[in-house]
Order: structure tokens, then C-alpha cells, then sequence
């Protein structure tokens, strides 16, 4: 049984090799490929509302879903190197701005997942990690995801994606830094700080075909999740893209209408969506005029701040401690926003 | 055997709760599967990721939902 569990990796590390040009194949010939079906195959019209709406559909879906495919598989590998454990060691004993710096960057690469975050936020507060440090994680985690970085990159380009990330650290750091001086530990649910934990568990250590195993599991695990998101995502903005006329969003999501920030905030945050769905939707609106902090600022609010993580928090948190780490981050937003529009 | 399945009730912890029992019956144990769903419990067993699989008061597996085949080895590995 052994050397047949032995050929199996053998066999799976090389398909992957074989994998990847083809990947690379795949990808660039994928605008060629959708303008063959739209135009030779289909003989479809050029240039009208249902034409261009198709095959903005063709060519995204494949695209994201490749991107998706291939990023997750990589990141799932690197996050067998992080976990929650080591993270919480690296995070111990640091002072509050250093703490809140590498707890909002370690939020990106440590493995998350919202139904996770009380035993994350518990043992991070058992080993006396401050409550502001502990938040910029908070924060960092989901809104900064592989996920939403990858639909950024295909959507809107690196530039943008880039943006997103180090404006998400920047909203993370210093809220959490914010919520740190504002001393709120009256404000966490009481028996959370006379918890002591029986064991404290030992690192698996995993050899290198053991990580890619764990790469392939994300993938099916994360893609097989998001996959309707992204379809259904990219089918809303492919509509708003072949039929929506040009600057129809200027005049109610546009640089000039200052409130439109505000709203964008105030809509995202019960708005629940993961970025698979929200990102294609924000993507196609840009495009017919809506503002890059507004679009910014609506995507931040409905990816970062969600009404499930709250009602879980809620178990750990009094409910000012909620109402205050919203409106704080909210208020970050808000900055980002503000700012973007102000600068593009 | 005392096996237990640690989580919220979140999907995945259903998930590793169902593959758990089709391991146990694979590999036809004399196990005891109960599962703890209430925080502090969870939190005493020093875990920072649910779900998490337990045997005999060890924990042997955390913050995945491994197949019923790696399960079936997590396991076996467990009694030796």
C-alpha cells in the first residue's frame, strides 16, 4: 500500500508540471478564443448590446476562473507555512503600533475563515495579546484575501488590486491601533478573559508533497465554493457592460456626488457578498462612470465589515465594542474613499 | 475509543462530522463519536481553528476537513 501512495504523489507533482504551460496556453489564447466563437462560430454582429455582453462573459469567466485556480492552488501551499499558532507566537509581546503593523500583514497570508474567528480572537486574547492588535487581524483577515485580490488583478489590473491591498493595511493598522487606545476591554464579554486553555498544540511538520496535497485541497475547496459566485458575479456585469450607456453611473456613483461615499459605506456594510460576487459587479460600474474611492470604499465595506462576522463576534463582544469597531473602520473607509476620489 | 468532533456549527464542522462517521465505519471501530459545540469546551482543548477531530482527548487534526481516507490515517495513527 505505501509504494502505491508513493507513485500517486510521483504521479500528481508531475501533472502538475505538465499543468502549468498549458495554463499559460490556455490563458493568453483566451481573447483570440472568445472573438473566434463570438464572431466565426456564432457570426454574431459586432458591436451590439447582446454581442459585447457575451463576450464579455466568454472572456471573463474562463479568465477569473483560471486566475483563481492557479492563485489559490499557490497561496494554499504558502499557508501551510502560517498558521494561527505560529502567528499568535510571532504576534506575542510586541509593542501596540509594531503589533498592529504585523498582525494586520500576517491577517493576509494566516489561513481565515469567519466561522473561525472566536477561537481566533479568543486564543490571541489568552496569551495577552492586546484587544487593538488583535482587531487590525480582525480586520486584515477577510477583507484582504486571495480572493479579492486575484478578481481585482483580472478585472481592474495590478494597480488597482495593489491600491486595495495597502489601502485594506492601512484601514486595518490603524483602526486597530485606534481601537487599542481606546482601552474597550470593559467591553469584552467577561468570562473571555478568565479562560485558561489545557493544551497548547505542537506544529505538524509536513513534507513539501504534503503542502501541495494541501494546495490541491483549497483549491477544490475555495473554487468549488465561489465558482456560481463568479458566474453570476461577471453575468450582472457583463449586462451592465453591453447595456448600461456609457456614464450612466457618473451622475449618482461619479466623483462629483460627495455623498456618494457616505452611501456606499452605509449600503455595503449589511450588504453581504464575498468578492467573487461583488468585484465583476463594482468592475462594470467603474467602466460607466462610477468613481474609483467610491467603488473602492462600497467594495471595502461589503468584503471587510459583514453582518454574519458581527453576530458572531457578538458571543465575545458587547455590543458598543461592535457599534465602536464599525464605525471606526467605517470611518477608515470613508478616508479611502474620499481620498481616491480626490486623487483620480 | 473516544472520538470528538469540535466546532461551531459551522458547514465545515458538519462536513468533518460526516466523513469522521464514514471513517469510523470504514475501518470498523468500537468508537464513540460525540461532538462539542459549546465555545469554552472547544476553547480548553487549545485549538485556534474549528473544526477539529479529537481522539481519546488529543488533538489530532485541526482547521481542515481532510478526506474520509485521511481520516481513516489520522486514526489508525492515533492508537499507535
Amino acid at each position: 500500500m505505501k509504494t502505491n501512495s508513493i507513485k500517486l504523489e510521483f504521479n500528481r507533482q508531475h501533472a502538475l508540471l505538465l499543468l502549468l504551460p498549458v495554463w499559460f496556453l490556455l490563458y493568453h489564447c483566451l481573447q483570440p478564443l472568445t472573438n473566434l466563437i463570438i464572431d466565426k462560430l456564432l457570426r454574431l454582429p459586432s458591436g451590439s448590446h447582446l454581442t459585447e455582453s457575451l463576450r464579455f462573459f466568454i472572456f471573463e469567466v474562463p479568465k477569473v476562473l483560471m486566475l483563481l485556480t492557479l492563485i489559490i492552488f499557490i497561496v494554499g501551499i504558502i499557508r501551510t507555512y502560517f498558521s494561527p499558532e505560529r502567528t499568535r507566537k510571532a504576534l506575542e509581546g510586541k509593542s501596540l503600533f509594531t503589533g498592529n503593523v504585523l498582525a494586520a500583514s500576517l491577517g493576509i497570508v494566516t489561513p481565515f475563515c469567519s466561522c473561525s474567528a472566536i477561537p481566533l480572537f479568543l486564543g490571541f486574547v489568552e496569551s495577552g495579546i492586546p484587544l487593538g492588535v488583535t482587531f487590525s487581524f480582525l480586520i486584515a483577515a477577510p477583507m484582504i484575501n486571495e480572493v479579492a485580490i486575484v478578481l481585482l488583478f483580472g478585472l481592474f489590473g495590478w494597480k488597482t488590486a495593489l491600491i486595495y491591498v495597502l489601502t485594506g493595511l492601512f484601514i486595518a493598522i490603524t483602526a486597530g491601533w485606534v481601537i487599542g487606545r481606546l482601552r474597550l476591554e470593559k467591553w469584552v464579554e467577561d468570562w473571555v478573559f478568565n479562560m485558561k486553555s489545557g493544551q497548547h498544540l505542537e506544529e505538524e511538520r509536513l513534507t513539501f508533497s504534503v503542502r501541495v496535497d494541501r494546495g490541491f485541497e483549497a483549491v477544490k475547496e475555495i473554487v468549488g465554493k465561489v465558482w456560481l459566485y463568479v458566474m453570476i458575479g461577471i453575468a450582472v456585469g457583463a449586462g451592465v457592460h453591453g447595456y448600461v450607456p456609457q456614464d450612466f453611473m457618473a451622475s449618482f456613483m461619479g466623483k462629483s456626488a460627495w455623498y456618494s461615499v457616505p452611501l456606499s459605506v452605509i449600503i455595503g456594510i449589511p450588504l453581504y457578498s464575498n468578492a467573487a460576487g461583488i468585484i465583476p459587479i463594482v468592475s462594470a460600474l467603474i467602466e460607466k462612470g462610477a468613481a474609483l474611492g467610491t467603488s473602492l470604499a462600497f467594495m471595502m465595506s461589503v468584503i471587510g465589515l459583514s453582518l454574519p462576522e458581527m453576530i458572531i463576534l457578538r458571543k465575545v463582544l458587547k455590543l458598543p465594542l461592535i457599534f465602536t469597531f464599525v464605525g471606526v473602520v467605517g470611518t477608515g473607509i470613508l478616508f479611502v474613499g474620499f481620498l481616491f476620489n480626490l486623487i483620480f | 475509543m473516544e472520538i470528538k468532533i469540535l466546532g461551531t456549527g459551522c458547514t465545515n464542522c458538519k462536513n468533518l462530522e460526516k466523513a469522521t462517521f464514514n471513517a469510523v465505519a470504514e475501518l470498523n471501530l468500537n468508537a464513540n463519536v460525540s461532538k462539542v459545540e459549546d465555545i469554552q469546551q472547544i476553547m480548553s482543548y487549545g485549538i485556534m481553528r474549528t473544526p477539529a477531530l479529537v481522539v481519546d482527548e488529543k488533538v489530532i487534526m485541526s482547521g481542515r476537513v481532510p478526506s474520509v481516507n485521511e481520516i481513516k490515517d489520522l486514526l489508525v495513527k492515533s492508537q499507535q
